[in-house]
């Protein structure tokens, strides 16, 4: 019984991993895979939480959830190759374990964007947590005006989930622009930075929420575009990436100013962070 | 008002333009139309025109050894295409394509060039919408520079 109470005990312990299969993995553009995870008894997920993922023997990351958070069959994640620990998740096969502790974090703020027009400004991997709120503001599409969704990336190589984005834009009522940094001559969307798309975007000032994930260069220029188009600081989200390791709040070094990333974000509204954004030395 | 001069103060680079100004302006303007494909100007040309699009989008591009061509601006209805007109040597640096069916004011450089020297007023007038656009283009290609998508967000 004492062995029994000890097992539940870890079950629930925020910091011990547990193990875990992949069910799928599939490549989604230039270095970059999702892997399909089974979801074992993990709790369900806002739009914007993360997981922490790891390889044993190799380390431990926070990564994204991306897939639909009403799909309780799979966690989803899409994790590009960047370090040792990514690059580790991105080879795992099907049926490979891999530790899994979360969700963490706040999520976008679905239930405030009720009854408003919603932009979504993803660049290159930043789509990847934006998904799940795409997903749900599809899904429970009357509850919400005009939705808006622009994508900036490097090349039409690397547009993430192309496939889906070509969907939405066929089935779905939301207003999709895609931009790229560098294109060869074929190619017939847009070229240049994605904040300068947010200038066509019709807003109406008052009644819109910004989402917002990306380098933080871009979501900096991302928020000034949005400002010069007429949003308050308020209505202007972002999620945050830093050196998150226990995703709890305890070891501090994902420590952001006055906030831990881990705890009090990884989605924030602007007014929050202030002038943080623009600190080099944090 | 003359048609040319009617699109002239329609087009948002001249907004709110001064009537005086404007008639100075239309003087050097005519109407240009551009099928798909069509290059309206190439690198190493005089940039002797500048185009305000009105309607259809326009490729920059260079040719870069080993990866081809490259576009690496589009512009869209409303963009002013071309800035090398503005500074000797008024010589353009990279090609201007018709993505698709292109109608454009077309503007004599030299001719508003000159309009500006004489009437350093107009000169300032024209320079203030011309320099905004200059500094987001610039903050733009920062960003591109950057590759910041090359890095995990």
């Amino acid at each position: 019984m004492a062995i029994q109470s000890d097992k539940l005990a870890l079950a629930h312990d925020p910091m011990t991993p547990r193990v875990m299969r992949v069910l799928k993995r599939c490549h989604d553009g230039p270095q970059t895979v999702t892997l399909d995870i089974e979801p074992g008894d993990s709790a369900p997920f806002q739009p914007g939480q993360f997981n922490m993922l790891s390889v044993f023997g190799v380390g431990e990351v926070p990564i994204s959830l991306s897939g639909a958070p009403t799909d309780h069959d799979r966690l989803r994640h899409t994790i590009r190759a960047v370090g040792p620990v990514s690059t580790a998740l991105t080879r795992l096969s099907k049926g490979e374990c891999l530790g899994l502790r979360g969700p963490f974090g706040n999520g976008w703020p679905m239930q405030q964007a009720e009854g408003h027009d919603v932009v979504l400004v993803a660049g290159g991997l930043g789509l990847a947590p934006l998904r799940p709120a795409i997903y749900q503001l599809l899904s429970e599409r009357e509850r919400y005006g005009r939705i808006t969704l622009l994508h900036g990336t490097r090349s039409p190589a690397d547009i993430l989930f192309h496939r889906e984005i070509m969907a939405w834009r066929r089935h779905r009522n939301i207003d999709i622009e895609v931009t790229v940094d560098h294109a060869p001559p074929d190619w017939r969307g847009h070229v240049g930075v994605v904040t300068r798309l947010i200038s066509s975007v019709p807003f109406e000032t008052g009644n819109t929420l910004a989402f917002v994930c990306g380098p933080e260069v871009m979501m900096r220029f991302a928020i000034a575009a949005l400002k010069d188009a007429g949003l308050g600081d308020e209505t202007i989200y972002l999620s945050m990436e830093r050196n998150m390791k226990c995703a709890v709040g305890f070891c501090g070094h994902c420590q952001f100013g006055p906030v831990f990333v881990c705890r009090d974000g990884p989605v924030f509204r602007h007014d929050r962070l202030g002038g943080l954004l623009n600190l080099k030395e944090i | 008002m003359r048609g040319l001069e009617r699109i002239i103060r329609d087009h948002p680079f001249f907004a709110g333009l001064d009537d005086a100004f404007c008639q100075l302006v239309y003087g050097c303007a005519k109407n240009v139309r551009f099928a798909e494909g069509d290059y309206l100007f190439r690198e190493g040309e005089a940039a002797n025109r500048l185009y305000l699009l009105r309607q259809g989008r326009v490729a920059l591009e260079t040719k870069t050894p080993g990866r081809g061509t490259l576009i690496f601006r589009t512009l869209n209805t409303g963009d002013l295409v071309g800035l090398s007109w503005l500074v000797p040597p008024y010589r353009w640096a990279y090609d201007a394509r018709a993505l698709e069916s292109v109608r454009a004011i077309a503007m004599d450089a030299a001719c508003l060039r000159q309009k500006c020297e004489e009437d350093h007023d107009l000169g300032y007038d024209v320079m203030k919408r011309v320099v905004p656009i200059l500094i987001e283009r610039l903050h733009g290609t920062q960003i591109q520079l950057l590759d910041v998508y090359g890095d995990p967000v």
